[in-house]
């Protein structure tokens, strides 16, 4: 009863977030110094057909009843017309969020994989050559700029070993979009040609993502067990006999997993702000290199909606972070 | 007593020395001790804080720090084995929590907060439970058959019973921090007694108690032990509740044993100058606590012969040459003193 109450209370917080969170992105475009409605009129408008399309727009409106009909844009999912794609900006953010989200689910994916079980070993093992391998891993994981190991890894497997696909998201047309992840699409209509395909794109992006991820892991899980390894209740079941493997993999993973959770909201905060940049790289058609188009066109709502999105995404991130940190530790439901 | 001095010894802890490494060098931690335990008996190993008895408790358990211990020579006799020699697998196996199990002294930290005290306590029925065969399955892919679980589950609930936990199946439910110190330690004694062991380790176990608490956790233990026939090795600093449940005392001092002696005997004629000083201290009806001047020696540098000759008003020279062996004042008494107490 305490957890639902929890997930409830959390859940009710979404709400004024986000409010404050569309507030905040309305402000810092009006503090820009680029005038939206004269890119939207064009090179060659005159300056009383920017005024007029000011009026048209609302622009001259004092900032508090822009923020009111902002807020009633928004809320009914109306957030303008892209300059570049010519279609209302919500449909395309809607239908490029599948891309970015298989993307950035796979980076979490490898990078829990891969990161939790070595923090483990590297803690177990502290300060033996194997934990002094994995912190240079680590420290050198977290300063690798996204794009360049981007790059790097174009360079190393698709052009001079040739083992993976070079950019894009699949080869051919790919499934139906029912879902509009590859992966799922492919597997519920059985095509396996295609499923193969789009896990080999998927392959180095997720990795580029994955690898800055993976390494915070390693540091938060090797605290993390360090600080559990020797506390009275390892040493109770150690002197009770209980295999030392169990007492590991499953007492003090545990734990050790409860600051490593917290965490996985940031990354996932960090993860997409290096999509877009990856996306670009690797030809992505997800919401990172849409707003990188964005940005070059100057278009304004096009950015702005894109901001609100992703914003709400990890405010979603974020939700469930605390929902699952609710439900492997006991502690933090009173 | 008399009963006690025929019969075998469960534990013989003879001649154990040991060390820690420490940044000031070699820290000479356990020096020479003996420790003699009959079956069924209740000893508390006596004395002040880093006198090594806690160290001592742990060399049983051989749960000592890996990287830090040094065990120069002695042995650890548990019902005919030494356990210093013995193969780790089947110590692991078969001894740790099974023949001899343990009482911590925090009963709190000494549960893991993230799971339920259920789960924690099946957890050491499925390795520990006097049903399980010996030596089945590896470590991760154990099967806990149906049977013996619900078997393992009725003897829990029994325990709780035993332990006197109300409501037994509710608790097992509640996760450590739901529930009263006194209740924690109630549990440890019951996951203490549960693989039905012939020998519980009980480090400090009142120390993090109430006062109330302390002398009722006592009794408990004392009867279980005794309807069981398991012996209790019981660390303590606190004289009284030693005085409270124990057959027999060993003091440590300063690495050193310096007098075992049953409980009568050693509180109406203690022999060893530290043992009577130590008596002395307890604080008296009158009001006054008398200390025992000067300091507790450095490990790393002990001093030579008797550790305690610089606080020893009786200190001669053959003190401080060389450790005096064990000599017997009386039956099943045994002290460590060039000049004991009559």
């Amino acid at each position: 009863m305490r957890r639902l109450e929890m997930v409830l209370s959390r859940l009710a917080w979404f709400v004024p977030t986000m409010a404050g969170l569309i507030v905040i992105v309305f402000l810092i475009s009006n503090v820009i110094p680029t005038d939206p409605v004269r890119i939207m009129a064009g090179e060659n408008a005159t300056q009383e057909q920017v005024e007029a399309l000011r009026v048209k727009l609302g622009y001259d409106k004092p900032l508090a009843v822009q923020l009111l009909r902002h807020f009633q844009d928004v809320l009914s999912g109306n957030l303008g017309t892209s300059i570049y794609t010519q279609r209302p900006i919500s449909e395309d953010l809607f239908k490029r969020l599948p891309a970015t989200l298989e993307l950035s689910i796979a980076a979490i994916t490898v990078a829990i994989l891969l990161g939790i079980p070595l923090g483990v070993v590297s803690a177990l093992k502290r300060n033996a050559w194997i934990d002094q391998v994995l912190r240079v891993l680590s420290v050198s994981g977290l300063a690798f700029a996204a794009f360049w190991l981007a790059m790097e890894l174009q360079f190393l497997f698709s052009m001079t070993l040739r083992i993976a696909p070079l950019n894009g998201r699949i080869s051919g047309f790919g499934p139906d979009p029912v879902t509009g992840f590859m992966t799922i699409d492919s597997l519920i209509q059985g095509d396996w040609e295609s499923l193969r395909s789009a896990l080999a794109h998927l392959c180095l992006p997720a990795l580029t993502l994955a690898l800055p991820a993976a390494a915070t892991i390693v540091r938060f899980s090797r605290a993390g067990v360090l600080e559990v390894i020797n506390s009275n209740h390892v040493l109770y079941q150690r002197a009770m006999g209980i295999p030392s493997r169990l007492i590991v993999w499953k007492y003090v993973l545990r734990n050790a997993l409860i600051s490593t959770v917290t965490q996985i909201g940031l990354i996932f905060g960090v993860l997409l702000t290096n999509a877009v940049v990856v996306e670009t790289v690797f030809d992505w058609p997800g919401l990172g290199s849409f707003a990188v188009q964005s940005i070059l066109q100057s278009d304004h709502k096009a950015i702005i909606g894109f901001t609100i999105w992703t914003g709400g995404l990890i405010v979603a991130i974020n939700l469930l972070v605390d929902i699952a940190h609710s439900l492997i530790d006991p502690r933090g439901a009173r | 007593m008399s009963a006690g001095m025929t019969a075998p010894d469960l534990l013989t802890v003879s001649d154990l020395s040991l060390g820690f490494r420490t940044d000031a060098g070699l820290a000479r931690v356990l020096d020479g001790v003996n420790l003699r335990l009959q079956a069924g008996q209740i000893m508390g190993l006596v004395g002040e804080s880093g006198c090594g008895k806690t160290t001592l408790a742990r060399a049983v358990l051989g749960i000592l720090p890996r990287h830090v211990a040094r065990i120069d020579r002695g042995s650890i006799r548990f019902d005919g084995t030494d356990l210093l020699q013995a193969d780790e697998k089947i110590l692991a196996d078969q001894v740790r929590g099974r023949s001899i199990t343990f009482i911590p002294q925090d009963p709190f930290s000494s549960f893991n907060p993230v799971f339920t005290i259920g789960t924690q306590m099946m957890e050491i029925m499925r390795w520990k439970s006097p049903r399980r065969p010996v030596g089945s399955g590896s470590p991760l892919f154990h099967a806990y058959p149906r049977a013996r679980r619900a078997a393992d589950r009725e003897a829990v609930l029994a325990m709780l019973d035993a332990v006197q936990l109300p409501q037994p199946k509710q608790i097992l439910a509640k996760y450590p921090h739901e529930v009263s110190g006194g209740q924690r330690q109630r549990l440890m004694i019951a996951m203490a007694l549960l693989p039905e062991p012939r020998l519980v380790i009980a480090d400090e176990p009142t120390t993090a108690l109430d006062v109330t608490i302390q002398a009722q956790i006592l009794k408990l233990l004392r009867r279980l032990a005794t309807e069981r026939n398991v012996a209790v090795l019981l660390t303590t600093h606190d004289l009284g509740t030693a005085y409270e449940i124990c057959d027999g005392i060993t003091v440590m001092y300063a690495g050193q044993d310096v007098e075992a002696a049953p409980i009568d005997a050693f509180f109406r004629r203690p022999a060893h100058p530290y043992t009577n000083k130590l008596l002395a201290s307890l604080p008296r009806p009158d009001g006054k606590v008398q200390g025992i001047p000067g300091e507790v020696p450095n490990l790393v540098r002990p001093p030579m012969g008797c550790r305690f000759n610089p606080r020893c008003d009786r200190a001669t020279d053959p003190c401080r040459a060389e450790r005096p062996a064990l000599t017997a004042p009386g039956p099943a008494h045994a002290v460590r003193c060039y000049h004991p107490h009559a």
